[in-house]
């Protein structure tokens, strides 16, 4: 997407300079700045830090021991695992299907679209169909039935599938954008010039909209990530491994709620989800004032 | 039919473009509506035409149908001879490059998002004109020199939010003239901007005019900036989506023959107290613009006009008739009396030429 929103200036901005700016732009937003950090210190610990951690291994001598506990931050679970390397490790899946799944329906969504406003006609028809087609059907149920027949077990189809069904509503906001931005003047001046269609679209008329479809490109993330561990809490994805969503499932399960000793267990998945959910909405402020060469240069 | 097509002018060689019988209806709830009702129109190579008009008298829609941006309800839009919406594909992208459209709002006409650069580059690099970046750049800063943007260094890096409105329209040109048109449709290009700005924008049109050998189709509502930029063309008036008066425009501002014409004539301010007391104006018989969707019978102007005559006026719709040597208007009792008021001293020089 970032092609398609900066694009590269024939000549008088270098990468350097480019990236200077863009850092210097993320630095003028305190909140932004502040979600930027979060995300990207989540990010990087749970890409990095699990392979400096030791194997959580079950042991029947430690279960349910309460936060505090020598050796075990936040306790353990009704296993004996630990719930702090089980955190620390957990979002690898989460974030990644999180993002990819937001990348491909944005992608879809910018792509549907723009070009069902912009062409109209029976382009137009057959998108907004499939649109409500998809937005009618369930999705959680839809997503059960699926689990019922695929093994979800990749992270990479999981995203294609929770991706591949929430397209409509962005599409439908897209299309509505683009429909109000293909008749200002500078969209005809294009036309007049003979850009080319697609050049009118994706240069001309997408980038006004940048900010607009980073900002839903953040909601698909977070969306996306309610959505995942929604399916772990239910159990419709296979419990292998360790996750946030599959610690909410086997706490939930096993009743912490109801224990004291336990609370860390089910809070930390929680926290650590909300936490990330935060620095992503927080983020979003800095991200507009780059991509907006209006707030960019004040 | 028309009196252009006698004219000398259109008789010798093909003309630019050529408005033949065009019309532009649009289906409303209330109606259709006629926004330009059969005109005609030719602009020769390095001819400058200006069409005035008041608001709502279909000027815009006309110069529409001309750039190709709307297609004529009925008419022929002609383009060096051929129709231009029986074009194949590849003529049609000639016609596209070779008339070029000045929109009047130099706010929404460039892209927020992209730089005077990218803007005036980006056509270039589409249509092969330059091969390098370089290049690019330099016949970049060159066209930037061409609409007086100097040194152009200063602007190719800039934004349009940090241009001012004259700036921006002056942009607006320089990307107008990156495929080397033939004609330019400038329509109210200079009517957003400040006077002091505005003087000096139609001054760079002009050099334009005379220098690049580019026609023009000059949109306006204000007669004094017609007769400034096209004082050696044609000037067309238009009232209601019907052309009442068409000649040269030196004969327009100081002789014209339409009672429309001449009470817009009569309208300008003189700056000479004495000479506004002299003037004669004829009052209107009204001041209201009749709808667009209910069109008056016959001469749509018959409801203000001075000079109307029961049973005449009102019955058929004047067609545009010479009543001079190059000069045609649509008025019934122009055609039979000739002008009224001339030899009385009426219209010495028209505004302080």
């Amino acid at each position: 997407m970032a092609d398609a929103t900066i694009p590269v200036s024939a000549v008088g901005t270098t990468g350097v300079s480019r990236f200077a700016g863009i850092l210097s732009s993320l630095r003028r937003s305190p909140a932004g700045f502040i979600g930027f950090i979060i995300v990207a210190l989540m990010v990087l610990i749970t890409a990095i830090v699990p392979f400096f951690l030791p194997d959580v291994t079950p042991n029947v001598k430690e279960i349910l021991l309460p936060a505090g506990s020598p050796g075990h931050l936040l306790g353990t679970d009704n296993e004996g695992k630990d719930v702090l390397i089980q955190m620390i490790g957990g979002g690898r899946t989460v974030i990644f299907v999180g993002f990819i799944a937001a990348a491909i329906s944005t992608a879809l969504a910018i792509v549907l679209g723009s070009l069902a406003a912009y062409l109209g006609g029976w382009v137009d028809s057959v998108v907004v169909t499939l649109a409500d087609v998809f937005l009618t059907v369930p999705q959680i149920v839809l997503l059960a039935v699926m689990g019922a027949f695929f093994k979800l077990d990749s992270p990479l189809l999981l995203a294609l599938l929770v991706g591949g069904l929430s397209w409509p509503v962005l599409t439908r906001a897209v299309r509505a954008q683009v429909f109000s931005l293909k008749e200002r003047e500078f969209v005809e001046a294009a036309r007049l010039l003979d850009l080319g269609t697609i050049r009118v679209v994706f240069v001309e008329i997408l980038p006004n909209m940048a900010s607009f479809i980073l900002m839903n490109f953040m909601i698909g993330v977070t969306n996306a990530i309610y959505q995942l561990v929604g399916l772990y809490l239910l159990g419709l994805a296979p419990l292998s491994g360790a996750n946030w969503g599959i610690m909410l499932n086997r706490a939930w399960i096993a009743g912490a709620i109801f224990n004291d000793a336990s609370l860390a267990w089910i809070l930390s998945p929680i926290l650590a989800i909300v936490l990330l959910l935060l620095g992503l909405v927080m983020m979003t402020r800095s991200l507009e004032e780059i991509l907006n060469p209006r707030l960019r240069d004040r | 039919m028309s009196a252009l097509e006698k004219s000398p002018e259109a008789a010798g060689g093909t003309p630019l473009m050529t408005l033949g019988g065009v019309s532009q209806v649009f289906d409303t709830k209330a109606g259709p509506i006629r926004a330009v009702d059969n005109i005609d129109l030719s602009i020769n190579p390095g001819e400058v035409l200006c069409l005035v008009g008041e608001s709502g008298s279909g000027k815009t829609t006309a110069a529409r149908m001309a750039a190709g941006l709307a297609r004529p309800t009925s008419g022929q839009v002609a383009f060096d001879g051929t129709d231009i919406w029986s074009l194949k594909r590849n003529d049609f992208t000639t016609f596209r490059r070779s008339v070029q459209y000045v929109h009047q709002d130099p706010y929404a006409s460039l892209n927020p998002t992209r730089t005077i650069q990218q803007t005036i580059t980006a056509p270039l690099f589409k249509h092969g004109v330059v091969k390098s970046k370089k290049e690019a750049a330099e016949r970049a800063a060159e066209l930037l020199t061409k609409v007086d943007l100097t040194p152009p260094e200063n602007y190719l890096s800039k934004y349009p939010h940090q241009l001012s409105g004259g700036q921006r329209q002056r942009v607006a040109v320089a990307r107008a003239l990156t495929l080397d048109p033939k004609l330019i449709i400038a329509d109210e290009s200079t009517s957003m901007l400040d006077v002091s700005i505005r003087i000096s924008v139609l001054a760079m049109l002009g050099r334009l005019r005379d220098d690049l050998g580019v026609g023009f189709l000059f949109i306006t509502h204000d007669l004094a900036i017609a007769k400034y930029f096209g004082w050696r063309g044609k000037t067309a008036v238009m009232y209601l989506g019907r052309i009442v008066e068409f000649g040269p425009t030196p004969k327009i501002i100081n002789a014209p023959t339409h009672p429309y014409t001449r009470a817009l004539i009569d309208a300008i301010p003189e700056p000479d107290p004495d000479l506004t007391k002299t003037k004669g104006r004829e009052s209107l018989r009204s001041l209201e613009i009749p709808s667009l969707a209910h069109l008056p019978s016959g001469c749509s102007f018959h409801p203000r006009c001075p000079q109307f005559e029961d049973g005449l006026c009102d019955g058929a719709i004047p067609e545009l008739t010479t009543i001079r040597s190059g000069q045609s208007a649509a008025c019934h009792v122009v055609a039979r009396d000739g002008v009224p008021g001339v030899g009385e001293g009426g219209h010495p020089d028209g505004p302080g030429a």
